[in-house]
């Protein structure tokens, strides 16, 4: 995405390319371009640029994709923290 | 069948501003089902959206003069990214709803057209195994369609990549500020008696601006200039705009004649102030990951609250040694 970067080596994007079937869905869901097809297998180019929203590893039909998805708002990890800390009810207000 | 305008009237604009103002935000929905845009064949094509209004709003209005299917999922008034981060724009409810609307009566084809950022929560291969339905994701951007549609249903390179131009940011601040509002206003409170009980009513007040200017500085400043701020953290970027507040607050409200622990204190509590809110707005980003946020909380939290309860004890401390 032009012009904005976020944190370098964080992502916990992990691509198995032996069991890729090279259909091409990875790179077809990325929204950041973080995939690209080579020798017939998919191939991580951009792996900094992943959000971790799990698109690639929910449409990959050979589970050759693993990536811990969630959501990535600091509210919502507070609340989820809060949550597990059993601390009080969460609020609806978020997206 | 319902039959879908597509132009947007007033009531919808004014719905879509309300939304973005917070008001009814959660509550702003049409009902699932499938929709006729024009007067669709059954060799028609078949979009897929969400069904919180504005997000349907945005679709219908960018297909005038088309005849397509739009088959509405229920994701209780969540626009598609988010719904999908959470599952109900997703694998489960799109099987559901093609068998619930009579889908597959209704064209004779077997495809469907997603729009991009619900990859999230749909997998493909699996609606394909349980429906028969072939998945393609076209397009980010509903603005897209026309030319995806016209294009051979073809995705250009552009139409993948996602944008978040100043615009785009602009839209999400309302909201961030409405949200920002009940805490701020009782944290203000706190911060006016405090201060009035320590030094007098005037001190109080230039408490309370330097604080609402903190809060502004970091849910709408940062997320405006994003990308021109220094730093790649969010809370770097929110503790930027925040010192570059308190210094521009110091020099044109008299800072020279604040006390020595209350100069440290504002320089210390308000850039962490705003970190705080800035930090916040990676909920509304379309880039920032969750490891990435993760890491950045671990450091950033303990930090502006070691801040914060600091800047409270040098004013103390200063008051009373």
């Amino acid at each position: 995405m032009k012009g904005f970067s976020y944190l370098r080596n964080v992502a916990t994007l992990e691509l198995n390319r032996d069991a890729c079937i090279d259909c091409g869905r990875c790179s077809e869901v990325c929204p950041h371009q973080v995939f690209s097809l080579e020798e017939n297998k998919a191939r991580l180019i951009n792996f900094d640029a992943c959000m971790e929203c799990g698109a690639c590893a929910k449409n990959c039909p050979a589970a050759a994709i693993r990536v811990d998805a969630g959501v990535g708002c600091a509210t919502g990890l507070i609340n989820e923290w809060l949550r597990e800390q059993n601390f009080y009810r969460v609020s609806k207000e978020c997206c | 069948m319902p039959q879908v305008a597509t132009t947007l009237a007033f009531a919808d604009r004014l719905g879509a501003w309300k939304a973005r103002w917070g008001i009814g935000r959660l509550n702003y929905l049409v009902p699932p089902g499938l929709y006729a845009v024009g007067a669709p064949t059954p060799d028609a094509p078949v979009l897929v959206t969400a069904n919180y209004k504005m997000s349907y709003d945005i679709v219908r209005s960018s297909l005038t003069g088309r005849n397509v299917w739009l088959l509405v999922l229920e994701t209780y008034g969540i626009n598609v990214w988010c719904a999908a981060g959470k599952g109900t724009f997703g694998t489960e409810e799109l099987v559901r709803r093609i068998g619930i609307s009579g889908l597959a009566g209704a064209v004779m084809h077997r495809r469907l057209i997603l729009p991009i950022l619900g990859a999230p929560g749909v997998a493909a291969h699996e609606v394909k195994k349980q429906t028969g339905f072939t998945i393609r994701y076209a397009a980010i951007r509903a603005g897209d369609l026309p030319a995806y549609l016209d294009n051979g249903m073809v995705t250009t390179p552009a139409m993948q990549e996602l944008t978040f131009t100043l615009r785009e940011r602009s839209v999400l601040i309302p909201v961030e500020l409405v949200q920002a509002l009940k805490p701020t206003a009782l944290t203000a409170a706190v911060l006016f008696i405090a201060g009035a009980a320590l030094k007098g009513p005037a001190d109080g007040l230039t408490t309370v601006y330097a604080y609402l200017g903190a809060v502004v500085a970091g849910a709408a400043i940062a997320p405006l200039l994003l990308p021109w701020i220094p730093g790649r953290s969010f809370a770097v970027k929110g503790a930027v705009t925040g010192l570059t507040w308190i210094t521009a607050f110091y020099l044109l409200a008299g800072g020279q004649g604040w006390s020595v622990p209350a100069t440290a204190a504002a320089f210390l509590s308000i850039p962490a102030v705003s970190a705080f809110y800035a930090l916040n707005f990676t909920g509304c980003t379309n880039y920032t990951s969750r490891s990435g946020v993760k890491k950045e909380m671990r450091i950033a939290l303990p930090t502006m609250g070691c801040a914060v309860i600091f800047s409270a004890l040098m004013v103390l401390a200063g008051r009373f040694l």
